[in-house]
């Protein structure tokens, strides 16, 4: 875990300060709405529909026993009991009051969290592996880059007023789970010659108008990180359009400009800033970020107890069946805790659960938690003999619900149940859909399945990459849910198709079913995956299930 | 169906949703609330609360059914605006009916 230095907490302290006195002269009516609204953004506070929310980052996905029992203590205090989780590693706490915000924000700074460009036109928290130094597939742990990027990008004065927000992710497996091909820049850790390096990717992005990212340098030595991130923000602060909101992302400056052009000119600036930055105090920087992300010291073991218990308990097995991924280290895994139990909203905690993991990863997991894009809990170092204590303890929270990469582990954005910008509901489409997928009991029938909404164009839910998006419309004052299929999040990213017409509120439910039964009905053998079935005989038998036609050619 | 205008913000320090009443006060509930069938008159009015920026948030015009009930939004999102979130029984919709109706100010 990285450890605070006087200097970060000298700097949080500083900036809290700060921003005690504009919430005091905002209420005191020294500082108006229009001169308030960007301090508040730029410290994470946004007004939604029925209240303020404060946006807490998760630095890449990383938080200690100690810092989620703060969160837990934040949401009993000055909010309702619970915390919604994002999916870009933030928590959202949705009905603070305005006076108490500073108060929440010394509590975070405790234990060394902040909402410091959790929004506004900055470089917003950087994302990144929430399986990252536990992954058997990883080239390297990349939480140290992504705190020298933090350290880089936090308060960087050239970047306070971008033309619009930018979002950075990075990984160091080449099983990217962190969407980096639909950020502004995805960093992917490849090596040459044995030696680690990034594969950088520009001008991803969801939303109106979604892009899939494209290379621009295939291959950055560590090095060099700082000053190529900093060669293409300063490019995109130049060349981004501010005339229009709606074009102002990377992604549309890279389609505009054309990827030569921008690669030009962001190589450029590099070569021009460069001998700026000291590579060797990076790579001491960094050395020094490695040690202290050190992994935890596990020993290889057999795992013995667990397949006992494993062929005993049905109920043991099907989480085990769904929610550990491979470890590193023999005998040990990955355990995910879902946050999607059938029916609940997707990614919210209550401050019990929230104290219950954290105990929980004291008692079995390294004391260390991490939250994941999906919206979901992760225990990185679980000891496999030490699963059955620790799926009994979870039962006990309600927090073993197996279903992790099923139809229920629903991505799902708040929607128009608290977002301001919203154009329908998701929170209500996904508990039903996990509702149904429950009732009918055939999620795991189904195997994996991406089902991802977002309540408006901007996409939060990430509706454009799953193998089933839905995205909630205003048409003429009525919800309607607009469907696409075929997307993927993965390091093949695409972004799917837009079916037919779109789904009136209480129709949408029945439509997704119709999608996942034609699925059981079309897939070659239960091992084909609901994707894989896309892939295989293209949208149109889906199309027909959709809109129950008959399918001029349906395998 | 007449229908008419609701002028509604969000509260400074709550950041609760209110609307304006016919004394000029606030009103936490949309049943309390003055309606405009003229919309100059509600302009008018509108204007005039965007100058309370000590204690309100982004004033509008809220479009309104007028039923035997009171006043209706015209629009789902206004509708959550006034009852809260759909997933949690939260906001304005776990007040007591006891506490309805009673200004804020």
């Amino acid at each position: 875990m990285y450890r605070y230095t006087e200097f970060d907490h000298a700097f949080l302290a500083e900036r809290n300060r700060q921003f005690r006195a504009q919430v005091a002269r905002r209420i005191d009516g020294s500082l108006t709405e229009e001169e308030f609204r960007p301090l508040r953004l730029m410290n994470g506070l946004y007004l939604q529909l029925h209240a303020y929310m404060l946006r807490v980052a998760i630095p890449y996905g990383t938080l200690s026993a100690a810092q989620l029992r703060k969160l837990a203590d934040i949401a009993e205090r000055w909010d309702k009991g619970y915390g919604h989780f994002t999916t870009r590693q933030n928590i959202q706490f949705n009905w603070p009051r305005l006076g108490d915000v500073p108060d929440m924000l010394d509590a975070l700074a405790e234990v060394g969290l902040h909402a410091i460009q959790t929004s506004g036109n900055t470089i917003r928290n950087v994302t990144s592996d929430h399986f990252a130094g536990a992954a058997a597939d990883e080239i390297e742990d990349p939480r140290p880059h992504a705190e020298l990027i933090r350290q880089w990008s936090t308060d960087h004065p050239e970047f306070q007023f971008l033309p619009r927000k930018f979002k950075i992710a990075i990984t160091g497996s080449p099983n990217d789970r962190v969407v980096t091909r639909a950020h502004d820049i995805g960093l992917r850790m490849v090596a040459r010659g044995g030696v680690p390096g990034f594969e950088v990717i520009v001008g991803g992005g969801l939303g109106r108008t979604p892009m899939i990212g494209q290379v621009i340098r295939d291959f950055l030595p560590v090095a060099d990180l700082l000053p190529y991130l900093e060669a293409i923000v300063a490019t995109y602060n130049l060349l981004g359009r501010r005339d229009n909101k709606y074009k102002a992302r990377i992604k549309i400056t890279v389609h505009e400009t054309g990827l030569e052009r921008v690669r030009e000119l962001v190589e450029a600036r590099f070569a021009e800033i460069a001998p700026e930055f000291s590579r060797d105090a990076t790579e001491a920087t960094l050395a020094r970020l490695r040690a202290m992300f050190t992994p935890p010291d596990l020993t290889p073991r057999q795992g013995g107890l667990f397949e006992a218990a494993r062929a005993k308990d049905p109920v043991l097995r099907a989480f085990a069946d769904t929610n550990l991924t491979p470890h590193r280290v023999p005998g040990h895994a990955i355990v995910t805790i879902s946050l999607k139990a059938h029916g609940a909203t997707p990614g919210d905690a209550t401050a019990a659960q929230m104290r219950a993991v954290a105990d929980l990863a004291e008692r079995y997991g390294q004391g260390e938690i991490r939250v994941s894009h999906m919206q979901n809990l992760v225990l990185p170092h679980v000891a496999l003999d030490d699963l059955p204590a620790l799926h009994a303890g979870l039962r006990a929270q309600g927090l073993a619900t197996a279903n992790v990469g099923l139809a229920s582990d629903i991505i799902a954005c708040p929607g128009m149940d608290y977002c301001a910008l919203a154009t329908a509901r998701s929170i209500p489409v996904a508990q039903q859909i996990a509702g149904l997928v429950g009732a009918l009991d055939i999620e795991h029938e189904l195997g994996p399945v991406q089902i991802k909404i977002s309540g408006c164009i901007n996409a939060c839910g990430h509706h454009h990459v799953g193998d089933i998006g839905i995205l909630g419309l205003d048409r003429a004052g009525v919800e309607n849910y607009q469907i696409t299929l075929g997307g993927s999040a993965t390091e093949d990213a695409r972004i799917g198709a837009r079916m037919g017409p779109g789904f009136a509120y209480d129709q949408i439910v029945p439509a997704i079913e119709r999608l996942l039964l034609a699925h059981l009905d079309l897939r070659l053998e239960p091992a084909e995956r609901f994707a894989q079935t896309v892939q295989r005989l293209g949208l149109e038998p889906f199309k027909a299930a959709l809109y129950e036609t008959e399918a001029a050619d349906a395998a | 169906m007449r229908t008419g205008f609701v002028i509604t913000a969000n509260a400074l320090l709550e950041g609760d949703v209110v609307w304006l009443t016919g004394t000029g006060a606030l009103t936490r509930h949309l049943a309390g609330a003055q309606v405009f069938e003229d919309r100059a008159q509600a302009e008018a009015a509108l204007a005039q609360a965007s100058t309370r920026g000590h204690e309100l948030v982004g004033p509008y015009l809220a479009e309104i059914r007028l039923t035997g009930h009171g006043p209706e939004p015209a629009h789902f999102r206004e509708g959550f605006r006034a009852r809260g979130p759909s997933n949690y029984r939260h906001g304005k919709q776990a007040e007591t009916g006891t506490d309805r109706h009673v200004s804020l100010y």
